[in-house]
C-alpha cells in the first residue's frame, strides 16, 4: 500500500503536470480536489486516463470520480480492490 | 442614427431536415434525429448516437455545385447560406454590399483526418490537397467565393457560442452601414476529432440526450449549418412584393463566465450576464420574453448553470423554454446559427418548439421545459442562448415589430 | 451617452524570446531556448504562484503571460463585466489540435482536448483577472489593425465595455508572435486609432 501510494503520487504529478508540487509533498489523506491540492474536473478525467494506462482499470461512470479520487489513499484502495479481482 | 437590424430570411440544414420546412415538420411530428453513424467512420459507431445530416458529401455537392472533395463543413455551410439568401427574394446577390460572417470550430478537420489516416500508414501517401482547408477561415472563404460574396468575410471561432457571435458581429456591420446585407451564422460537420474529444470529457450520452431533465447524462453531437440574413431599415423597406422581414435582432450580449476552461460556474454567472445584457439592449424586462430557446446541451453542468441563471433572472415570470438540441443534437459552431434561425422563425410564425425526451423535473429548478409543439402564439420577444467552452456566453433577442 | 474616444494605455510584445512593455525591452531569455522552456522562465520571472499555468497550451501561456506583463503594476480599474477581450491570430488552435491528434492513437488526453479551441486563451485570461466582459476571437492571415480598431471602437460606442485587452496571439510549432494592448476609455496614452495601434508595437532598438 505504501509503495503503491508513493508511485501514485509521482504518476499524478507527472500526468497532471503539477510542476510546482513534489510527490512527497502530497499527503496520503490530503483531499486532492478543491481546497486540498486544488485539482479540477479536467484533472479528474486525466486521473481516469492514468488508471487506464498504468493499471488497466477503466472507470466508465465519471460520477464515481469524487468518491474514488478523494485522496491518494482512496485511489490506492480502489486500485488494490480492482487488481485483486 | 443607427439602423435597426432586421432578419430578412434564414436557412438551415441539420439532422432533422435539409431545409427549414423539413425541420418544422420534424418538430411538429416529434421526430428527433438521433441515430447510429452512417457517414462518420469511428470506433464509437455503436456506442454513441449522433445527429448526422442525412446526405452524403456527393449529394451535398450535387445540390450546391461544389466539389464533393471539399470539406463537409463547407458543403453544409453552402446549402444553408443559399437557402437563407433565396428566402429573402432579394435576387442577385452581386447587387449589394454583402458580408459573410460564418462561425465554425472544426474547419476542414474531416479532410485532415482522412489525410492523416493514410499518412500514418505510409508517409508518402495521403493527398496534401486534403489539408489545405484545415483552417476555420478557409471554409468561410470557399463558401463566400462560391456565392459571389466579396465585401466582408470573417470567421469567428469561439467554441459553441460562435454562431451566435457571428450574428452579433453581423449586426454591428449593419448598424454602422458597412454593408447592406450580412449572411451570419455557423457550420460544423461531425468529425472523429470532436467525437473523441467529447468522449474523453465523458459528456456524451449513449442514449438520446435529455436536456433540462433530472436524468440527463450528457449530450449527443450533431452537425449542420444555419444562417440568417441581416439587413438594415432601408433594405427591409425595399423587400420584394410578398416578402417581409421575419423580425428584428433587437438585442445581443456576450460575457465571460471567468470560472473554468470547460465548466460553467454553478450559478451561471456568464449566462446571467449575457441574458441580462441582451435584454438591456432590447430595452425589455424579463416578463416581456415570450420564449427562450435554451443552450440546453443535456450535460449535468450546463443545464444546472443555465437553469439557475434563468431562475435568478426571471423569477417569478418563467417564459416557456425548450432546447432544440433534443432534436438536432449539439452542432457546436453551427448551433448558434441554427437556433437563431429557429428563434427568428418562432417570432414570425408564433411557434414554440418542444423539448424531446423530457420526463423528470430537475429538482433544483422551479420550471420545466415545454414538451409539445404549439402554434398560434403572439411571440413578442424570443431569446436564444449559446454558451461555449472558454466561458464564452452569448444571448440574442429576436423581436416582433409594428414598424414597417 | 458615450464618448467614443479611447486610449492605448500599454502594450506588450513577446517575440524572439524577448518581452517588451511599451516598446522597451523588459526581459530576455537566451535565443537558443525553446518555446516551452522560454515560457516557463517567463512565468518564473513575471508571475509565479499560479500552478495552473503549467497545464495550459502554448497559445494560452503566451496570451496569459503578455496580459500578466500588461497588468502587473497597473491593473485595469473597471467593473469586471465592463472589461472585454478581442484577440486574433492566424493558426487558431492548430498547434494544440495536432498535439491532441497525436494522443488519440493511444488514449486521448482530455486536458489537451480542452485547448483545441482558440478562445480558451481568453477564458484563461478571464479566469486569472476575473474579466467578465465581451470576448471575440478572429482568425485571419495577418494582423489587421484597421479592422481591430474599427471593431473595438464600435464596442465602446455601443457601451458594450469600458476597457479591453486586444491584439494578436499566434503560435504554430516553434514559431510564435504576440502583441497585446490595453485600451481604455479613460487614462493616459496615445489616442486609440489604427496608426497608433501599429506604432505602439514598434520596438525601440536595443
Amino acid at each position: 500500500m505504501e509503495n503503491l501510494m508513493a508511485a501514485l503520487k509521482a504518476q499524478i504529478v507527472e500526468q497532471l503536470n503539477l510542476q510546482e508540487v513534489k510527490p512527497e509533498d502530497i499527503g496520503d489523506d490530503q483531499p486532492l480536489f478543491k481546497d486540498g491540492l486544488g485539482l479540477d474536473s479536467i484533472d479528474a478525467l486525466e486521473i481516469i486516463v492514468l488508471l487506464q494506462q498504468q493499471y488497466g482499470i477503466k472507470i466508465a461512470n465519471p460520477e464515481q470520480g469524487p468518491e474514488i479520487f478523494h485522496s491518494v489513499r482512496t485511489i490506492a484502495a480502489f486500485i488494490t480492490a480492482h487488481q485483486n479481482k | 442614427m443607427h439602423s435597426d437590424v432586421w432578419i430578412a430570411g434564414g436557412g438551415v440544414i441539420c439532422g432533422i431536415g435539409n431545409n427549414l420546412s423539413e425541420c418544422m415538420t420534424a418538430f411538429k411530428h416529434m421526430e428527433p434525429g438521433m441515430a447510429h453513424m452512417q457517414y462518420l467512420h469511428s470506433v464509437h459507431r455503436h456506442t454513441f448516437p449522433v445527429v448526422e445530416v442525412k446526405a452524403s458529401n456527393e449529394m451535398l455537392a450535387g445540390w450546391t455545385g461544389m466539389s464533393a472533395k471539399l470539406s463537409r463543413t463547407a458543403l453544409l455551410s453552402r446549402v444553408a447560406a443559399e437557402e437563407a439568401w433565396q428566402s429573402t427574394g432579394l435576387g442577385d446577390i452581386r447587387k449589394f454590399r454583402v458580408g459573410f460572417i460564418s462561425a465554425n470550430t472544426v474547419g476542414g478537420m474531416d479532410k485532415t483526418e482522412d489525410f492523416f489516416a493514410e499518412y500514418l500508414q505510409d508517409n508518402s501517401a495521403g493527398q496534401l490537397s486534403q489539408v489545405i482547408h484545415h483552417e476555420c477561415g478557409a471554409i468561410t472563404e470557399l463558401v463566400a467565393d462560391a456565392m459571389g460574396i466579396r465585401h466582408h468575410i470573417s470567421t469567428i471561432s469561439t467554441a459553441c457560442s460562435s454562431g451566435a457571435n457571428a450574428l452579433m458581429y453581423g449586426a454591428r456591420l449593419i448598424k454602422n452601414n458597412m454593408v447592406d446585407v450580412v449572411i451570419a451564422g455557423g457550420t460544423d460537420a461531425l468529425t472523429r476529432f470532436t467525437l473523441n474529444g467529447f468522449n474523453t470529457l465523458m459528456i456524451l450520452d449513449q442514449a438520446a440526450c435529455r436536456p433540462f431533465d433530472d436524468t440527463r447524462t450528457g449530450l449527443n453531437l450533431g452537425e449542420g449549418a444555419g444562417y440568417v440574413v441581416l439587413v438594415s431599415d432601408a433594405l427591409a423597406a425595399e423587400m420584394p412584393a410578398g416578402k417581409t422581414p421575419w423580425c428584428r435582432l433587437s438585442g445581443f450580449a456576450n460575457a465571460n463566465d471567468a470560472y473554468h476552461q470547460t465548466a460553467s460556474s454553478p450559478d451561471g454567472t456568464g449566462n446571467f450576464l449575457a441574458m441580462k445584457g441582451a435584454m438591456d439592449m432590447s430595452g425589455i424586462k424579463p416578463e416581456d420574453v415570450s420564449y427562450i430557446n435554451l443552450h440546453g446541451t443535456g450535460t449535468q453542468n450546463n443545464d444546472a448553470a443555465e437553469g439557475s441563471a434563468i431562475a435568478r433572472l426571471f423569477e417569478p415570470h418563467y417564459p416557456p423554454v425548450s432546447s432544440t438540441k433534443s432534436f438536432t443534437g449539439h452542432t457546436l459552431g453551427a448551433s448558434g446559427g441554427i437556433e437563431a434561425v429557429f428563434s427568428a422563425w418562432a417570432v414570425k410564425e408564433g411557434v414554440i418548439y418542444p423539448n424531446a425526451n423530457f420526463t423528470k423535473q430537475m429538482k433544483e429548478l422551479p420550471f420545466a421545459p415545454v414538451t409539445a409543439f404549439s402554434s398560434g402564439h403572439q411571440l413578442q420577444h424570443v431569446m436564444s442562448n449559446s454558451f461555449g467552452f472558454g466561458g464564452n456566453c452569448s444571448s440574442l433577442i429576436f423581436s416582433k415589430s409594428a414598424q414597417l | 451617452m458615450y464618448n467614443d474616444e479611447a486610449y492605448i494605455t500599454g502594450s506588450c510584445v513577446i517575440r524572439n524570446n524577448r518581452v517588451y512593455r511599451n516598446g522597451t525591452l523588459l526581459w530576455e531569455a537566451p535565443q537558443e531556448q525553446e518555446l516551452p522552456e522560454f515560457l516557463r522562465a517567463g512565468y518564473d520571472h513575471f508571475a509565479g504562484q499560479y500552478p495552473k499555468f503549467h497545464k495550459m497550451d502554448s497559445l494560452s501561456k503566451l496570451g496569459w503571460l503578455a496580459t500578466e506583463v500588461l497588468l502587473k503594476d497597473q491593473p485595469l480599474d473597471y467593473p469586471a463585466e465592463r472589461i472585454g477581450l478581442v484577440l486574433a491570430n492566424k493558426s487558431a488552435s492548430l498547434d494544440t489540435d495536432l498535439r491532441y491528434f497525436d494522443t488519440v492513437k493511444d488514449i486521448a488526453s482530455p486536458a489537451l482536448f480542452v485547448y483545441t479551441l482558440p478562445n480558451i486563451v481568453m477564458g484563461e485570461i478571464s479566469i486569472r483577472h476575473g474579466f467578465k466582459g465581451e470576448n471575440a476571437f478572429f482568425t485571419s492571415d495577418a494582423f489587421d489593425a484597421a479592422f481591430m480598431t474599427g471593431y473595438i471602437t464600435q464596442l465602446f460606442a455601443e457601451g458594450a465595455m469600458n476597457a479591453c485587452i486586444c491584439g494578436w496571439v499566434e503560435v504554430m510549432g516553434p514559431v510564435y508572435d504576440v502583441f497585446l494592448y490595453r485600451v481604455e476609455q479613460q487614462g493616459n496614452g496615445e489616442i486609440f486609432n489604427t496608426h497608433n495601434l501599429q506604432r505602439a508595437i514598434n520596438i525601440k532598438s536595443l
